[in-house]
């Protein structure tokens, strides 16, 4: 059994209302911050895999809490990476930080979230593999095997494949058709104790430089106008003819 | 000076390479991977020369492989698909490069560029540096026309690959795919049954619709998760949007609120999805579907 990193990312709970003031999103006004739900996928499939399992996330200090749950679950080591504000780093110094806290566990299998439900980048999984000279594989979907052979089922041009891949190597996963375990009274428990390996991008001896990307600002979508509405399926024709003649879209 | 990575789909060119080099605005060259679609992108107009390279790593898709082979060969800002494959060359091309790359972009202006961010419930806006590399979101941007005619260079390169393909299973189906659909009919609980589907894929015939569904009705029925729209299954921007039975929960509109037309059919005037939608239909699918499908006959 090989060790396994897992990179998981705090994130507003999907239900949770996204605030803008000023020219940020608001962060104090998410009422529920939660794991990634593709990050959930990837802790589950290291659970099923099994052995010693290191749960590392980059960023401000709420997001221990997230890591506490991971131990609840299952994860064995915790390890923290503070940066208060992730929006100050771009892709590749997030790339660069999380493959050196993955170089620091020793772990030659890594699993992430194919996408995080704050970016929704895909850029990290990649990214992290490109440091550590691995191979990747994303939008896997199963996944069979252990770390001298895996079997990844992900999209491909005509359907689906299978592709194999194995150690060192990163897997990026995708919703998957297994169950998401819950904690137990006794992992909670457990978890609560769990130390956390906490410490700075310095503490990493990893030299990331200057960001080379500044985010200007951020802003809600642009309002669509009010729609139109109509009663009874007597309308659908009129629809159709607005389609063609308004939308122009059929 | 722009580099455009196509993304290719079979032995041709993907629709989303001429919106990729209309972005680029001129002087454009394209690298296309395992050669495929070279001479169709020698033929848009904007492209200054294409590069066909060629390798043996460009018989499957490995993204390590792929964008080590294609990253020698770029010159200036490099210009991706936001698909699956795009993003992943991309994100790999640039930590190699030790530059940033920027997902789904959906605006560039001189260096500005922005985004959607958190499943589209916000916009950011960020200045990127010269080399930055950008995938752009498929449909957004305006395609480059025909006429073109630069000049084809083929360049033998190859990367050695992590991953190789054991097994490849077709589509269940030959339907389109929600994402690549310029419009799409998706169905949701109130379709009642996966029985009942059968409506709306004869209503996607009708349009050349790719059919689409809601979470509840892919984890409930059994459907497969690929036709799934939202936060958790696939982002899609088509010109139109047919919602059925569907009632709008944040996570659906997530993946789905950015088309540019929304029709929404659901007998529940107080459904969220109405919100959304240009043009709302308060009536049953029952009701509503044979109407349409008679409307559309009669166009
Ligand atoms: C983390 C997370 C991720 C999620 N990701 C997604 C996602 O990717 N995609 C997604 O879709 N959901 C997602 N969801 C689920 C989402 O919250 C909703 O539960 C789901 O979208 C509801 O599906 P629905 O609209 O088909 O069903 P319902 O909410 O049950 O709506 C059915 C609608 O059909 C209407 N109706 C009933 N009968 C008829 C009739 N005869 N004719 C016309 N209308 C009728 C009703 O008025 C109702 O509005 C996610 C949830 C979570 C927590
Ligand atoms: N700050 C972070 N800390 C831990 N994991 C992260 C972080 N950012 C991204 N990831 C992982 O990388 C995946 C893709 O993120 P992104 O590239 O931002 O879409 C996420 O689903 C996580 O698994």
């Amino acid at each position: 059994m090989a060790d396994i990193a897992v990179l998981l990312k705090q994130v507003p709970d999907t239900n949770a209302k996204i605030v803008v003031s000023g020219d940020r999103v608001d962060e104090g006004a998410v009422n529920k911050w939660s794991m990634s739900p593709y990050d959930e996928y990837a802790l589950e499939a290291a659970l099923a895999q099994g052995g010693s399992i290191t749960a590392i996330t980059c960023g401000p200090d709420r997001a221990k809490k997230m890591l506490t749950d991971a131990a609840a679950v299952g994860a064995t080591n915790l390890m923290h990476i503070v940066v208060d504000d992730l929006t100050t780093l771009d892709s590749n110094q997030v790339a660069s930080i999380l493959a050196a806290a993955v170089e620091k566990t020793g772990a030659s299998v890594v699993f992430c979230g194919k996408q995080a439900a704050d970016t929704n980048a895909g850029s990290t999984g990649p990214g992290v593999a490109e440091k550590l000279g691995s191979g990747c594989v994303t939008m896997v979907s199963e996944l069979s095997g252990d770390s001298s052979g895996f079997l990844a089922l992900r999209p491909s041009a005509t359907g689906m494949e299978r592709v194999s891949v194995s150690a060192p190597c990163v897997i990026a996963f995708d919703k998957m058709g297994t169950e998401l375990r819950r904690p137990n009274v006794k992992g909670i428990m457990m978890a609560k104790k769990k130390a956390i390996e906490t410490m700075s991008v310095e503490d990493l001896g990893v030299d990331i430089g200057s960001a080379s990307v500044t985010l200007d600002n951020q802003s809600p979508p642009a309002e669509k106008p009010a729609g139109q509405k109509f009663e009874g399926a007597e309308s659908v024709s009129t629809v159709v003819g607005k389609l063609r003649e308004e939308a122009k879209v059929i | 000076m722009v580099t455009v990575i196509a993304e290719t789909s079979g032995n041709g060119l993907h629709p989303v390479t001429a919106q990729l080099v209309g972005a680029a605005g001129g002087d454009a060259t394209v690298l296309c991977p395992g050669g495929n679609g070279a001479s169709e992108a020698a033929a848009l107009s904007g492209v200054s020369k294409v590069i066909s390279v060629e390798g043996d790593c460009f018989s499957s898709f490995d993204g390590g492989a792929w964008a080590s082979a294609l990253g020698s060969l770029t010159e200036g800002r490099v210009l991706a698909a936001s698909t699956a494959n795009g993003r992943e060359i991309a994100s790999r091309m640039a930590a190699s490069k030790g530059v940033a790359v920027v997902q789904d972009v959906t605006s560039i202006s001189g260096n500005t560029v922005s985004r959607p961010i958190y499943s589209g419930k916000a916009i950011e806006t960020i200045t990127v540096s010269d080399d930055t590399i950008l995938t752009l979101r498929p449909n957004t941007f305006a395609a480059a026309d025909g006429g073109g005619s630069a000049a084809v260079n083929t360049v033998n390169q190859s990367a050695d690959v992590a991953t190789s393909v054991k097994e490849a299973i077709a589509k269940a189906s030959e339907r389109l795919d929600v994402s690549d659909a310029d419009i799409v009919i998706s169905g949701g609980r109130g379709m009642g049954s996966i029985d009942n589907f059968s409506h709306l894929e004869a209503i996607a015939d009708q349009l050349g619709a790719a059919v689409g569904a809601s979470r509840a009705v892919v984890d409930e029925w059994g459907m497969s998760h690929s036709i799934q729209v939202g936060q958790t299954g696939k982002t899609v921007n088509p010109s139109l949007y047919i919602a059925v039975g569907i009632s709008g929960a944040i996570q659906h509109l997530a993946g789905m609120r950015s088309s540019k037309y929304i029709v929404a059919i659901n007998k529940d005037a107080d459904a969220p999805i109405f919100g959304v939608a240009d043009y709302g239909i308060v009536a049953t699918w029952e009701e509503a579907l044979p109407a349409l499908s008679d409307a559309l006959s009669n166009l």
